[in-house]
């Protein structure tokens, strides 16, 4: 039940999620492409995820299950803060478990258990140009994209070999959409960017700030950045995780006292999903 | 073994709590009404409004009060209701000539028709300090009487535009129906009636600092306070059903016309031109400094070229938005250990690769094939 009083489902009218779905189908049918979209004020701070507040609640219907993260885990403050703004303004229901989730609302990353064509993954987007520090003027970076010319990331990943003898991606490393337009996949960790390719799972990027959507449609071809004789690499992870032992996830590196290091699954539903299947 | 903090929500829940005893302050003291900010905080109360682009003193004295006087979070709260309000008309374009002015002033004529009005104002303020405030003064009669003010009040600029010394006020391509930066996304280059929408509501910090910099060199512009008039002015709507303009209230605005020089072109002889600064309620400065940034964004229309921050669109304009830059700024509180991590796992990376350079010439050195 919606218990925010004088306020719609979801907080934005209906035609508000009109006018965002309409750019969203718009935003399918260009995989990678930015998309205009008459950003709203939301009453959470710009910058703390207004774009993929705007998706999920143009998207979320009573019959969905709603799953909110932050840094991989659900209890994050921000995550709990949005998943609390939805229970309040629809009554959906919400959960921590990726399994059970057909919306799930992420800031930074991808949860490490495979998604499915029933679930939706909805990206929080702080800069959805994957060009502006190499042009900040956006009336440039529109014509740079209209032409395919991406020059300039070339010479950026170029430069990275030159300099470091490898490329610099730690995370936010662009992608290749559909084999045409280059894309930001929001600020998750290079360690995540193999996820998005061919997902079977509906990804959907939401930038409120800078008024931009994008999508990528299930199965689609994501390719990272990369070039033939330096190809796009995930270095291992340095530890397995100390809490379930798992080795392929990425971790959190939590300081100890006395210079000590833990390392835990940064997925929090994937570590106790390990840790659950092992009692 | 140490876990991860758990428990977001029991903390957001503490947070809320201590936010709401910090907001009533000292319990001993009265709790300030809403009423009490609307009239005594009345210009913090017209900059919320401005920045919030609602107008509404009462809300806005309200959001003054739940943000403890932080104008940026007033601002935040108005827009953040604002949002969800319905669009019943668009207004008749506003007389601002007919405006019932509590302050004028024009600094290129001695005199003008309307006369130089010089209404509430700090400008001869001599800024010391009263401490007698310290202390609560018993309601006290008004000093004087107050002039009756001509509602009929030509803009100082009508004379010489009829002299074709000024350019007219001509509407913006796209009138009457401009575009609305509140539900079109901003397309750059954007015409003037957009960026004059960005401007009204833009931070007036922002605004001041860009407007100064074009007094100190960064654009030249050479402005002269044509006319700066402070009041209400009737806000009228055609309704559906009705074929002429029926008044449904009056706003407190503040106008500036700012007039600036340009030498002209092979098309256009020499004349002066304007720069244009409005805001809701009493901002002065707000309207004077949009005025400047107004102008300097005009480069293209006159073939100036464009060599300062103040003239690029795309500089001055989306970082305008004191809403979303203090979101964006502070967004960097939320945590980022994911990011963070991946950074450190690339920098160890690097300084392993510099180390093990450094190691192969130390060892190289040693067995003398170094040099």
């Amino acid at each position: 039940m919606n218990t925010a009083e004088g306020y719609n489902f979801a907080y934005l009218d209906e035609r508000t999620k009109r006018m965002i779905r309409r750019a969203l189908l718009k935003a399918v049918a260009l995989p990678g492409h930015q998309v205009p979209f008459g950003s709203r004020e939301m009453p959470l701070a710009y910058g703390w995820g207004t774009g993929g507040i705007q998706v999920t609640a143009a998207l979320i219907g009573n019959d969905d299950v709603l799953k909110v993260i932050d840094q991989g885990a659900d209890d994050t403050t921000n995550a709990v803060n949005i998943r609390q703004f939805f229970g309040r303004t629809t009554g959906a229901k919400t959960t921590e478990r990726t399994a059970e989730a057909t919306l799930i609302q992420t800031r930074h990353r991808i949860p490490e258990r495979a998604l499915t064509e029933h679930q939706i993954l909805v990206y929080q987007v702080p800069q959805p140009e994957p060009l502006f520090k190499l042009e900040p003027r956006r009336a440039e970076t529109l014509k740079l994209h209209a032409a395919q010319e991406y020059g300039l990331a070339d010479v950026k990943l170029y430069e990275d070999i030159a300099h470091w003898g490898r490329i610099d991606a730690s995370y936010d490393h662009p992608v290749r959409v559909n084999g045409h337009y280059v894309m930001s996949p929001s600020p998750i960790p290079a360690f995540d960017n193999p996820k998005m390719d061919r997902m079977p799972a509906l990804q959907l990027f939401g930038a409120g700030r800078e008024k931009r959507l994008y999508a990528i449609p299930p199965y689609t071809a994501v390719q990272s950045l990369d070039f033939d004789d330096h190809p796009f690499h995930i270095p291992p992870q340095p530890q397995p995780c100390a809490l379930c032992g798992c080795t392929t996830s990425f971790l959190n590196e939590i300081v100890q006292d006395g210079d000590d290091r833990l390392w835990t699954c940064s997925d929090t539903d994937w570590c106790r999903e390990r840790l659950e299947a092992c009692e | 073994m140490y876990i991860a903090v758990k428990g977001g929500e029991a903390a957001i829940d503490a947070s809320r709590s201590l936010l709401a005893a910090a907001r009533r302050g000292d319990e001993t003291l009265p709790e300030m009404s809403v009423a009490q900010i609307q009239s005594q905080l009345g210009l913090l109360t017209a900059r919320v409004m401005a920045e919030g682009s609602l107008y509404d003193p009462e809300l806005a004295a309200l959001a003054i009060k739940q943000a403890q006087g932080d104008a940026f979070e007033a601002a935040f709260l108005l827009r953040a209701y604002r949002t969800t309000l319905p669009r019943l008309a668009f207004s008749e374009p506003l007389r601002t000539e007919c405006m019932r002015v509590q302050r004028r002033v024009s600094a290129i004529f001695k005199d003008l028709p309307g006369g130089q009005v010089l209404g509430p104002a700090f400008d001869y303020t001599q800024r010391l300090l009263d401490f007698s405030l310290l202390c609560e003064t018993p309601a006290q009669a008004p000093v004087g009487e107050a002039l009756p003010v001509e509602t009929d009040m030509p803009h100082a600029l009508a004379a010489l535009v009829a002299e074709g010394l000024v350019e007219p006020t001509a509407p913006s391509p796209g009138d009457p129906a401009p575009l609305d930066i509140t539900r079109d996304p901003p397309a750059y280059p954007l015409p003037r009636c957009g960026r004059l929408q960005i401007l009204a509501r833009a931070d007036e910090g922002w605004l001041l600092g860009m407007g100064y910099s074009t007094q100190r060199g960064h654009a030249h512009t050479h402005p002269f306070g044509g006319d700066i008039r402070f009041g209400a002015v009737a806000v009228e709507v055609v309704p559906d059903e009705l074929d002429f303009a029926i008044e449904i209230g009056e706003i407190e605005l503040t106008e500036c016309q700012m007039v600036n020089q340009f030498v002209g072109s092979a098309d256009v002889p020499p004349q002066f031109t304007r720069g244009y600064g409005l805001v809701f309620g009493h901002g002065e400065r707000k309207a004077m400094a949009m005025s400047l940034v107004d102008r300097a964004l005009r480069a293209d229309e006159f073939g100036e070229l464009r060599t300062s921050p103040a003239q690029d669109q795309e500089f001055v304009l989306p970082h305008s938005d004191s809403v979303e830059a203090s979101g964006f700024v502070q967004h960097l509180k939320l945590p980022h250990y994911v990011t963070f991590e991946s950074e450190l796992q690339l920098i160890r990376a690097l300084r392993a690769q510099v180390d093990a350079q450094a190691r192969q010439v130390v060892r190289e050195e040693a067995m003398g094939v170094g040099s």
